[in-house]
């Protein structure tokens, strides 16, 4: 393992502050429990609060800020924050208009957000994300894993409660873009978690995990290596065929939201090659790519890999994506 | 049960996990995300640092001090789930009072119960409770049955030991291995691997006594 590394117990703690002195405007950091919260407290809105394990950055912290998020808790690399945590972010940020919670469909971080809802003394709701089509839907198992698809869940909710829009309205928005959003990842090496010192698994030169996660959990197969537009073609696949299975049939010239993420160690250079193939390859399936986002924004440490991320806008997902975003990752129109 | 077995257990249960470090390491790897092991570390260190703050309180007491810690401590599903045992243990000792084998079993079960509701999650989903919900029905029936304290633990040690072998050819449907389909074939869960450990240390401890 070669990283920049003091001392792999407080790797995670001094990020954070080198994240909120960095951008001092836009946060502040609260240690012992870890929170993050906006530098400056907004008032008369519903108080959007997201969080995870640590490891995908610029998720969640990065997008703090106008727009987008009131608070983020961040738990130990890829391991769910505890209850404290956002029950402290929730005292922190809320503004009498209820407090909503972003979380990624991982049994962990599930639990520990359930059982803060449970414990906070005011009104609030929770968004599942659940936008990644490798893992197959059924009634027994835990269900799709939230992915990158989050972002821009997080973004069209932050969107709406700057316009003081009530608690129920930003989760129905939430739950609207989640359902018309879908991603699939592959990854061409395996991730190294700081603590445990070693790649979470083992990848030969001439292999690919398809169908991967964002914490380098196996994925769905083992593939072999292939010319890019190949491997990129299956995922194209695999987001149409989930769309179809979910009853969204896209339209003639139908406006999306095409998100080529890295995972943290592929060059830009590969993630705008992907991009150009997965926006022709939709184009052939009637849907026209209004809207892009390419870079790292879900990160899985320094996974080499990407994942593509297909929106299926509508005018209202439209009107509060292009809206005014003020944040650390995410900044537009202000 | 006194609270002096309690903190005996929880430096038993610190040990085990920090001797099969590898293990952990290594299941978690093949199907997981591995971080298993540092947070059960976490966890287990953190309980074992308790000692001092448990020793005065009773044992339904020191069993929801200690859930709460975990909550507060452990993260991932783990976390909520091994607190929650803990704090619903706690909460059926207190009821019921702790003075036989079956009140203690009524007690485990309860904790195990409350791991099926917040894990949403039943027998052979390759999980914790695959080790879990048979050592609670074990040891129940064994305690219905007067059995003596040493043949209870020789049982249960064999009964978990079993659950945790029976992951090994399960597909996951719940927990992080969910992602992998029939992948996951072959491999123990991490999680019912830790449990069986943790319930082996504590009922050797009993034996050796």
């Amino acid at each position: 393992m070669k990283k920049f590394i003091n001392n792999v117990d407080h790797i995670l703690v001094e990020s954070l502050s080198g994240f909120a002195k960095a951008h001092s405007d836009l946060v502040e950091l609260h240690l012992e429990p870890n929170f993050l919260t906006r530098a400056d407290k907004a008032t008369n809105k519903v108080a959007i609060i997201s969080g995870g394990g640590s490891g995908h950055e610029p998720l969640h912290a990065g997008y703090i800020g106008y727009g987008m998020l009131d608070a983020a808790c961040p738990g130990h690399v890829f391991t769910s924050p505890t209850p404290d945590q956002m029950l402290m972010a929730a005292e922190a940020v809320h503004a009498d208009k209820g407090v909503l919670f972003i979380v990624k469909n991982y049994a962990g971080d599930v639990m520990n957000f359930e059982m803060a809802a449970e414990m906070l003394p005011f009104e609030n709701a929770t968004v599942l994300t659940s936008d990644d089509c490798a893992v197959v839907n059924s009634t027994y198992t835990t269900g799709r894993r939230g992915v990158a698809g989050t972002v821009i869940v997080e973004k069209c909710i932050g969107s709406l409660a700057e316009t003081g829009a009530a608690l129920q309205a930003c989760k129905a928005l939430g739950d609207k873009v989640n359902n018309r959003t879908a991603s699939i990842g592959v990854a061409l090496t395996s991730c190294t978690v700081p603590a445990a010192g070693r790649p979470t698994f083992d990848i030969s030169e001439s292999e690919i995990e398809m169908g991967v996660g964002i914490h380098g959990e196996p994925g769905r197969r083992r593939e072999t290596m292939r010319p890019a537009d190949e491997i990129i073609g299956d995922c194209v696949e695999a987001i149409i065929t989930d769309f179809k299975s979910r009853n969204l049939h896209p339209n003639h010239k139908h406006e999306a939201l095409l998100l080529v993420n890295g995972f943290g160690a592929t060059p830009l250079m590969e993630l705008y090659l992907i991009y150009n193939t997965a926006a022709k390859l939709f184009n052939l399936h009637n849907i026209e790519i209004s809207h892009s986002l390419v870079g790292n924004y879900t990160t899985a440490l320094d996974m080499a890999g990407a994942s593509i991320t297909l929106c299926l806008l509508d005018d209202e997902i439209t009107k509060h994506w292009d809206s005014p975003v003020h944040t650390a990752a995410l900044r537009w129109g202000k | 049960m006194k609270t002096e077995f309690i903190i005996e257990a929880a430096l038993a249960i610190q040990q085990t996990i920090l001797a099969n470090e590898s293990t952990l390491e290594s299941l978690d790897r093949e199907i997981g995300d591995g971080d298993h092991y540092i947070n059960m570390k976490r966890g287990a260190t953190t309980v074992a640092e308790m000692q001092t703050d448990l020793a005065s309180l009773k044992p339904d007491e020191a069993l929801n001090k200690i859930g709460m810690k975990l909550l507060s401590t452990i993260g991932g599903a783990s976390g909520p789930l091994l607190a929650s045992f803990f704090m619903s243990m706690a909460k059926v000792l207190k009821e019921n009072g702790d003075e036989s084998n079956l009140k203690i079993a009524a007690a485990f079960a309860g904790g195990v119960q409350a791991i099926i509701q917040r894990g949403k999650a039943g027998i052979s989903e390759k999980t914790m409770l695959d080790v879990l919900i048979p050592v609670s029905n074990q040891f129940v029936l064994l305690a219905t049955q007067n059995c003596n304290v040493k043949l209870i633990c020789a049982t249960l040690i064999h009964t978990a030991e079993q659950g945790m072998l029976s992951t090994k050819n399960l597909i996951a449907t719940k927990g992080r291995a969910a992602g992998l389909g029939e992948r996951a074939i072959g491999h123990i869960d991490p999680g019912a691997k830790s449990c069986q450990l943790m319930i082996e240390a504590v009922c050797k401890l009993i034996l050796e006594k």
